[in-house]
């Protein structure tokens, strides 16, 4: 008779909280996304920059303004691209998954709602993490591009003085690529971020899909003309209460995204200092930590 | 309504007090950041019709400023130079901060209209036509100047507003001031100096102070002694009757 035993490995106690669990989550919605064929878009994008670059040239503007347009457009698809991602892939999740009823199956095994949420979540940022990275690399390969092509331009102008050659280059290399470029890139990926944690709290008590959408472009909305109504609060002039209570609410309620709206500014060359910066940021995280805690909340006692 | 609701509603609630001020100091640290300086009237609403005026409220103002900048290069394209000033107008209300908007809206109007409107075939009184030039040279000044307010920390503009007093005003003292402003500015070319002492070598009754600051110059080294500044500084050596042993330039013989 064999003195060997089977042994069984050690059973790892459960634990509560695993980001291990989450991280499959995560890779699993990513991979979910990519299959939906999302990426597409960024073949649009980069179609968006080539037609930018060579429609600027047809306006016989000067290369600061061909520089202008070809950030302006590139950013803005940045930003028009990516928020449309987050609304739309997040206010799918949920439905989604209860509707294919992969949600049952994932909660039936011992994995907390928060981890479910918080997987789910972190694999829509992933999406748009990746996103905003590949345009970013395709913008600079733009910007790079052109501006090659301006200073070859002033170096073979026979006009200008060997001064006057000398500021007009730097001239060129400050209207492209500076380091200015990452704070923009950085608060278009916040933004995005911020929106795909609100869409996903309005999904957890959203009846479909469409209504989600609907809620978050209109939460989009108000959120860039909040400050207004902030705005005229504070203002000297005399407000009645319900104008006043209406204004607060909105204020209480919705985000103010014109915040995280400094990219027209910096394009135009205006600095922002590292502390602001990060007292903008650290705000968007707020806005993205307190979401996603009541989305958790509103989700945990959600009947399935 | 259930429970988790409220309490859901609530947290968002408790969030909102606790960020409504802070949010109120940080839009104001923006501002003395010089960013959110676009104004929105309802004036703008009615000229660039409500799409645009949507798009750029939902943050993509610079789309729309970009946008407006195109249809003012086509309005150029059909010399409707009037039409051009009010795009001009709502672009730069977009984007105060773009130094470029300022820049070229008053090249636009100081340099292209105030030509246009000299030798405009339609008007056979040259009185109007004149009149009509030194109305664009307005409209360009008033670019520069509000151009200036929007971005008091860029050289560009006082340059460009010394070339338009210069060329256009041919105000040689307000110039040299402007040139002299952008001097200030640690990133501003080495020729904001210089064109500031030329421009003042032309004004009466600063002969003495543009003459000290033409020698300085000269003093300086070679790089400085360009041509323009060795003809002026001769012709303030001569109107001043600086004694010979006294000059810092002798012109060479003839």
């Amino acid at each position: 008779m064999s003195d060997s035993v089977n042994v069984l490995p050690a059973r790892t106690p459960h634990k509560i909280f695993s980001p291990a669990r989450v991280a499959a989550i995560a890779s699993n919605t990513l991979l979910e996304l990519v299959r939906l064929k999302v990426f597409y878009f960024l073949l649009i994008f980069a179609l968006l920059i080539i037609a930018a670059s060579g429609f600027t040239s047809v306006f016989e503007l000067q290369f600061q303004g061909e520089f202008q347009i070809l950030k302006d457009m590139s950013l803005g698809a940045m930003s028009i691209f990516t928020l449309l991602l987050s609304i739309l892939t997040t206010s799918a999740m949920l439905p989604k998954d209860i509707e294919d009823r992969t949600l049952y199956t994932i909660l039936a095994k011992p994995v907390p709602r928060v981890e479910y949420l918080m997987g789910k979540l972190a694999g829509v940022f992933l999406l748009l993490l990746i996103s905003v990275l590949v345009m970013s690399a395709m913008f600079v390969a733009a910007l790079y591009a052109k501006q090659q092509w301006a200073i070859a331009a002033t170096m073979h102008n026979g006009a200008l003085t060997p001064e006057q050659m000398h500021y007009g280059i730097l001239d060129i290399k400050a209207h492209t690529f500076t380091m200015s470029l990452v704070p923009c890139i950085t608060l278009i990926y916040l933004t995005s971020a911020l929106m795909a944690s609100l869409t996903l709290l309005i999904s957890t008590f959203a009846t479909s899909s469409i209504f989600t959408i609907f809620i978050a472009t209109t939460a989009y909305f108000i959120g860039n003309v909040e400050s207004v109504a902030r705005e005229y609060y504070y203002s000297q002039t005399s407000v009645s209460q319900v104008a006043k209570i209406f204004l607060t609410a909105l204020a209480l309620f919705f985000p103010d995204l014109q915040l995280f709206n400094l990219i027209d500014d910096i394009v135009a060359g205006n600095a922002i200092a590292t502390t602001l910066f990060l007292k903008t940021a650290g705000l968007g995280c707020v806005y993205v930590t307190v979401y996603s805690f009541v989305a958790y909340v509103i989700f945990a006692f959600k009947e399935l | 309504m259930r429970k988790h609701h409220v309490a859901a509603l609530l947290i968002i609630a408790l969030f909102g007090v606790a960020k409504f001020r802070f949010e109120q100091r940080l839009t104001e640290e923006h501002r003395a950041a010089y960013f959110h300086g676009a104004r929105f009237q309802l004036s703008m609403r009615q000229q660039i019709g409500q799409s645009e005026f949507i798009a750029a409220l939902s943050g993509f103002r610079s789309l729309v400023a970009d946008y407006l900048w195109i249809k003012a290069e086509i309005a150029w394209e059909h010399t409707e130079y009037g039409r051009m000033a009010l795009l001009f107008n709502n672009v730069t209300a977009l984007e105060p901060r773009n130094t470029m908007f300022w820049d070229m809206s008053a090249w636009h109007m100081g340099w292209n209209a105030s030509v246009y409107a000299f030798r405009n075939p339609k008007e056979p009184r040259e009185a109007l036509r004149v009149k009509a030039q030194r109305e664009y040279f307005r409209i360009a000044e008033d670019f520069l100047l509000r151009g200036i307010a929007n971005n008091p920390d860029s050289y560009v503009l006082y340059d460009r507003l010394g070339n338009l007093y210069k060329d256009k005003f041919e105000d040689h003292l307000k110039a040299s001031q402007a040139y002299d402003k952008a001097a200030t500015f640690p990133n501003s070319p080495s020729y904001e100096k210089r064109f500031a002492a030329y421009h003042l070598s032309y004004c009466e009754g600063h002969e003495r102070e543009a003459y000290d600051r033409l020698v300085k110059l000269y003093k300086m080294g070679d790089n400085e002694r360009l041509p323009t500044l060795l003809t002026r500084l001769n012709f303030l050596q001569e109107k001043l009757n600086i004694p010979a042993d006294q000059r810092v330039y002798h012109p060479p013989e003839k």
